[in-house]
């Protein structure tokens, strides 16, 4: 049966595909981040990659909670919902299950995705919809003007732990590999051409896709991320993941990570003692491998792990949730309406 | 040997026993052989919340209730003439609803010591003198079906899983029932289990047969068809009529239905019935709590789809937050409350209306929602294809309030031609000149639906204040105001869009019983009978809560009395009053338990008599 959606997508089939930039995905809204917030760069950087992705706009939807990422729907000329505390991850699946046709993204912070939302992004994951979630992580809550986040370090001062947060915190990449995601990955609000390249390959990833985005909150959390962002710092304490090569930092390159059986350790391959050849080499498809560098995170003398920890090709739930109708409908038809009231047992009184 | 037969108009049989003992399945199988042979009929299903509970104990007893009849049958029955123990803690629970003079029927090998002593009976009630007042029947229907089944070689277990069929046999023959519906089910069922199938299949026959050659059956009985109006029947329960009203909603609509979920006690069998309906385009989803279920239902719903979400009252508190921002969104998504005893988790597995007031003032904010309620289990199907009707008109959540009672509850129902249920064609909006996210029309107040997908419609909705006509974020004071007015008019205006209330009975009169939901069979009954008795009483039962018909105050002011029966504190009669100024009194029980027609009758009398 041709249901009126099918209508409206038939029609709209007819409309020449436009050559976008990515002006054409800025909305007329004035944005109304702080001046100086992480934000704006995520924004910028999603605006420049959706021309690429060959997407038309009306077939694209930024799905949003609560917070202060969760205004950026309003800022994309794409179609947005900027719905409730910690269910954007549920509207969006509702959404793309109803309308597999779409490409769906979903904005959503630390307290948004992994505080209050976080029971519908481990669900989501785990059912790998093919949608793809970008996270904010400023490990602070901003919109309520400054409390710890379930991200935030132990130890933490803010309105609400004046003493120190005793919270332990989340490591966004480990909860999304543990609740079994097929793409995850981790970026930075500094760092526009690898931020670009992330959100490409999340795009392109057929299942949820998780980035998680570092994104300074200039306000509340100021510097939170620096010594992964900032020139002096940064070459020291970060090793980005390429898949296929080896783990190198340092401003010379001049670092590398070995496994020490399941152990990440920095090595020199200056000294004599290792090469390069020594050095752990990056493969997204090893789930276990991704275990082990998205638990880097939580130790303070490994550098800070950024890029695409795994990357596996699974079933989607909207895929499978297709074909079952598809297969019910090639094998008993079409469902009519008439056949269904009359069926079962019935009798007539005349 | 020859045994008498008398006729009866109608009779009602209370099955009960362990709840393993399958006395759902036999009530069930009498219904479906009762509805063909053309009675009309009312069940009632009344089970514990325990899964298996202890055999043998009071909480874990089982009962079914059918009242059938060649009359017209409007509830499953006050009390029941006949009752079917299988064990002693049955006959305790039971006893006190069969009528003076009942029968009883008891599996004797349940009245062991043990099954004594589980039942708190001192000593064995059917050798008290007491029991003389009923007509027992004792019957050692464990044995009977060992016997029946001793050349099989089957284990203990099986066999005793199938005595339940030896009493439903013996109640066909009493009853003069054909055996055949239930043979063939037994061999759809068991299929694939030849051994099960053919033990059921003998038992059930060793039962008819008990019944022919016994002698302590003196009578067997015969209930002629009842005259319901010409058609095709079938036997449909609330939950049943409910998941088929939406395929129906969603065909006549051309959309495809979306069912966002969380199982729980009593909708649960809504989500299984539409799970199987894959062919009709039925996406169910099993989400990961109530709050996902809602919200997928408002994502599917954003994508252009039929969207409804499934529930009951502790249910829908979790999904408050949501309805909300449907309200504020503007987009049409239905939410099925099957009611149960509350608060918290309450009595799950019983009835009761106290949602009532949740449904329509149960979140924050001014945030106002249609309510349809259905009256009986066959009406389901006909509320929730009006719940969608003003869902996708008038672009906004609704309830749609059932219970407990209706949703398990079972009636002969006349199916209906698809080509005559309304037609509910949705238009998408899909010109982008002119286009705004809030533009309304002008009669219905609703704002165009265009969905992700249309070229040049791309726009952001939100839970934030919307502004007049564009949707964009407005704190504006006046705007705020104005919006909240404008939202509550959109649902008042829907009273122009309903069919006015009907009064059954006189339009004036001494007193006039209001009531809602699934409380219409208690309450025809109960004014069917007082009128027949000449006093001045009619009965208004309100399908639409909220709005109301815009004749309800006129009606309610023709009547010198207004009596509201509720299964709750008294809810509807709070709003009545408050809306309409009327004195009106309530009838309020909550026991989990449906009304009684003696109930009402009494309260009827009292009042006119001046009592109130
Ligand atoms: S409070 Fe922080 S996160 Fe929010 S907009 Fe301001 S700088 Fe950005």
């Amino acid at each position: 049966m041709s249901t009126k959606v099918n209508e409206m997508l038939a029609s709209a089939a007819s409309v020449a595909p436009v050559k976008y930039t990515s002006k054409d995905f800025s909305s007329d809204q004035d944005v109304r981040w702080c001046p100086g917030c992480g934000d704006y760069s995520i924004l910028a950087q999603t605006q420049r990659v959706m021309p690429d992705l060959g997407i038309p706009k009306h077939k694209t939807v930024f799905v949003s909670g609560i917070g202060c990422s969760s205004r950026f729907p309003y800022y994309m000329n794409t179609y947005g919902f900027h719905s409730i505390h910690g269910r954007a991850t549920a509207v969006a699946s509702g959404l793309k299950m109803a309308r597999p046709d779409l490409s769906v993204w979903i904005v959503t912070g630390d307290g948004d995705g992994m505080s209050i939302g976080g029971n519908h992004l481990i669900h989501l994951l785990r059912r790998n919809i093919d949608v793809n979630v970008l996270l904010f992580n400023n490990q602070i809550y901003g919109l309520t003007k400054g409390q710890y986040s379930p991200t935030s370090e132990v130890g933490k001062v803010t309105k609400s732990t004046p003493y120190g947060s005793i919270d332990y915190p989340f490591n966004p990449a480990s909860l999304a590999l543990g609740a079994s995601a097929s793409f995850v990955a981790r970026t930075l609000d500094r760092d526009p051409k690898h931020m670009q390249v992330v959100l490409k390959r999340a795009a392109e990833h057929k299942g949820t896709s998780f980035v998680e985005i570092y994104q300074n909150c200039n306000v509340f959390n100021d510097g939170a991320f620096f010594q992964f962002t900032e020139k002096e710092s940064k070459d020291e304490n970060v090793v980005f993941l390429e898949h296929g090569k080896p783990l190198v930092f340092g401003k010379e390159k001049e670092k590398g990570i070995k496994l020490d059986g399941f152990t990440p350790t920095v090595v020199s391959t200056k000294d004599g003692k290792y090469s390069v050849n020594d050095l752990l080499v990056h493969n997204e498809k090893d789930t276990t491998l991704s275990f082990i560098l998205a638990d880097m995170t939580m130790k303070p003398a490994l550098p800070r792990p950024v890029g695409i920890f795994l990357s596996l090709e699974r079933p989607t739930y909207d895929d499978m949730m297709t074909l079952q109708i598809d297969e019910a409908k090639k094998k008993r038809g079409e469902g009519d309406l008439e056949k269904l009231l009359n069926s079962g047992d019935t009798w007539m009184i005349n | 040997m020859a045994k008498n037969t008398q006729n009866l108009d109608e009779v009602t049989i209370r099955f009960a026993g362990d709840s393993g003992d399958g006395m759902q399945l036999t009530g069930t199988q009498f219904t479906n052989t009762t509805a063909l042979l053309g009675n009309d009929l009312s069940t009632l299903p009344d089970y514990p919340a325990e899964i298996r509970a202890p055999q043998g104990t009071l909480f874990g007893v089982s009962g079914f209730q059918i009242h059938f009849g060649s009359l017209e049958i409007n509830t499953p029955g006050d009390q029941c003439d006949v009752l079917v123990a299988m064990n002693a803690a049955a006959l305790k629970v039971n006893l006190g609803s069969l009528v003076d003079g009942g029968a009883i029927i008891v599996n004797t090998d349940g009245f062991s010591d043990k099954n004594l002593k589980l039942a708190g009976y001192p000593s064995n009630p059917l050798k008290d003198p007491a029991i003389q007042k009923y007509t027992l029947y004792e019957v050692d229907i464990t044995k009977l079906t060992t016997l029946a089944l001793q050349d099989m070689n089957l284990s203990s277990k099986i066999v005793d899983r199938s005595k339940n069929f030896f009493a439903l046999g013996m109640m066909y023959w009493m009853y003069n029932r054909p055996l055949e519906p239930t043979i063939e089910w037994i061999k759809k069922k068991f299929s694939a289990k030849p051994d099960i199938m053919e033990s059921n299949i003998r038992v059930l026959k060793a039962g008819w047969n008990y019944g022919e050659t016994t002698e302590i059956f003196k009578v067997r009985y015969e209930v002629g068809p009842a005259k319901l109006t010409p058609g095709k029947y079938r036997n449909i329960t609330g939950n049943q009529a409910t998941a088929w009203g939406f395929i129906a909603a969603a065909k006549r609509a051309h959309l495809d239905l979306f069912l966002g979920s969380y199982p729980i006690t009593p909708a649960s069998d809504i989500l299984h019935e539409l799970s199987m309906y894959k062919s009709y385009g039925v996406k169910t989803f099993q989400a990961e709590d109530e709050i996902a279920g809602v919200t997928s239902a408002i994502g599917a719903s954003f994508g252009g789809s039929l969207a409804i979400t499934t529930t009951s009252g502790p249910g829908v508190a979790l999904k408050t937050e949501a309805l909300g921002l449907a309200v504020m969104v503007e987009l049409p998504v239905v939410v099925i409350n099957v009611q149960r005893g509350g608060p918290s988790t309450g009595l799950p597995t019983k009835t009761e209306q106290a949602d009532l007031l949740q449904a329509l003032y149960g979140r924050n904010g001014e945030a106002p929602i249609p309510i349809v309620a259905a009256s009986t289990p066959g009406n389901c199907f006909y509320a929730a294809i009006e719940a969608s009707r003003i869902a996708l008109k008038y672009m906004t959540p609704v309830f749609l309030m059932t219970d407990g009672y209706l949703a398990n509850g079972s009636e002969p129902w006349l199916i209906p031609k698809s080509s005559d249920l309304p037609d509910l064609t949705v238009k998408f909006r899909t010109e982008a000149e002119g286009f705004m996210p809030y533009l309304r029309d002008e009669k219905t107040l609703a704002r165009p639906w265009a969905i992700p997908g249309t070229p040049g419609l791309e726009h952001r909705i939100g839970g934030l204040e919307k502004q007049h006509l564009t949707g964009n974020v407005s704190y504006d004071p006046a705007n705020h105001e104005y919006m909240v007015r404008l939202r509550a008019e959109k649902v008042e205006r829907i009273a122009d869009d309903i069919p006015t209330a009907k009064v059954e009975g006189d339009a004036k009169g001494d007193l006039l019983v209001v009531g809602w939901g699934g409380t219409y069979g208690a309450i025809k009954s109960a004014v069917t009978k007082m009128r027949a008795e000449g006093h001045s009483v009619s009965h208004l039962h309100l399908t639409h809560l909220n709005p109301m018909p815009k004749n309800t105050g006129e009606i309610l002011y023709n009547f010198k009395n207004v009596l509201v029966p509720e299964l709750n504190m008294g809810q509807l009669v709070k709003v009545l009053r408050s809306k309409y100024l009327v004195p009106a009194v309530g009838l309020n029980k909550i026991q989990g338990l449906p009304f009684k027609s003696v109930e009402i009758e009494k309260k009827i009398v009292e009042i006119l008599k001046g009592g109130k």
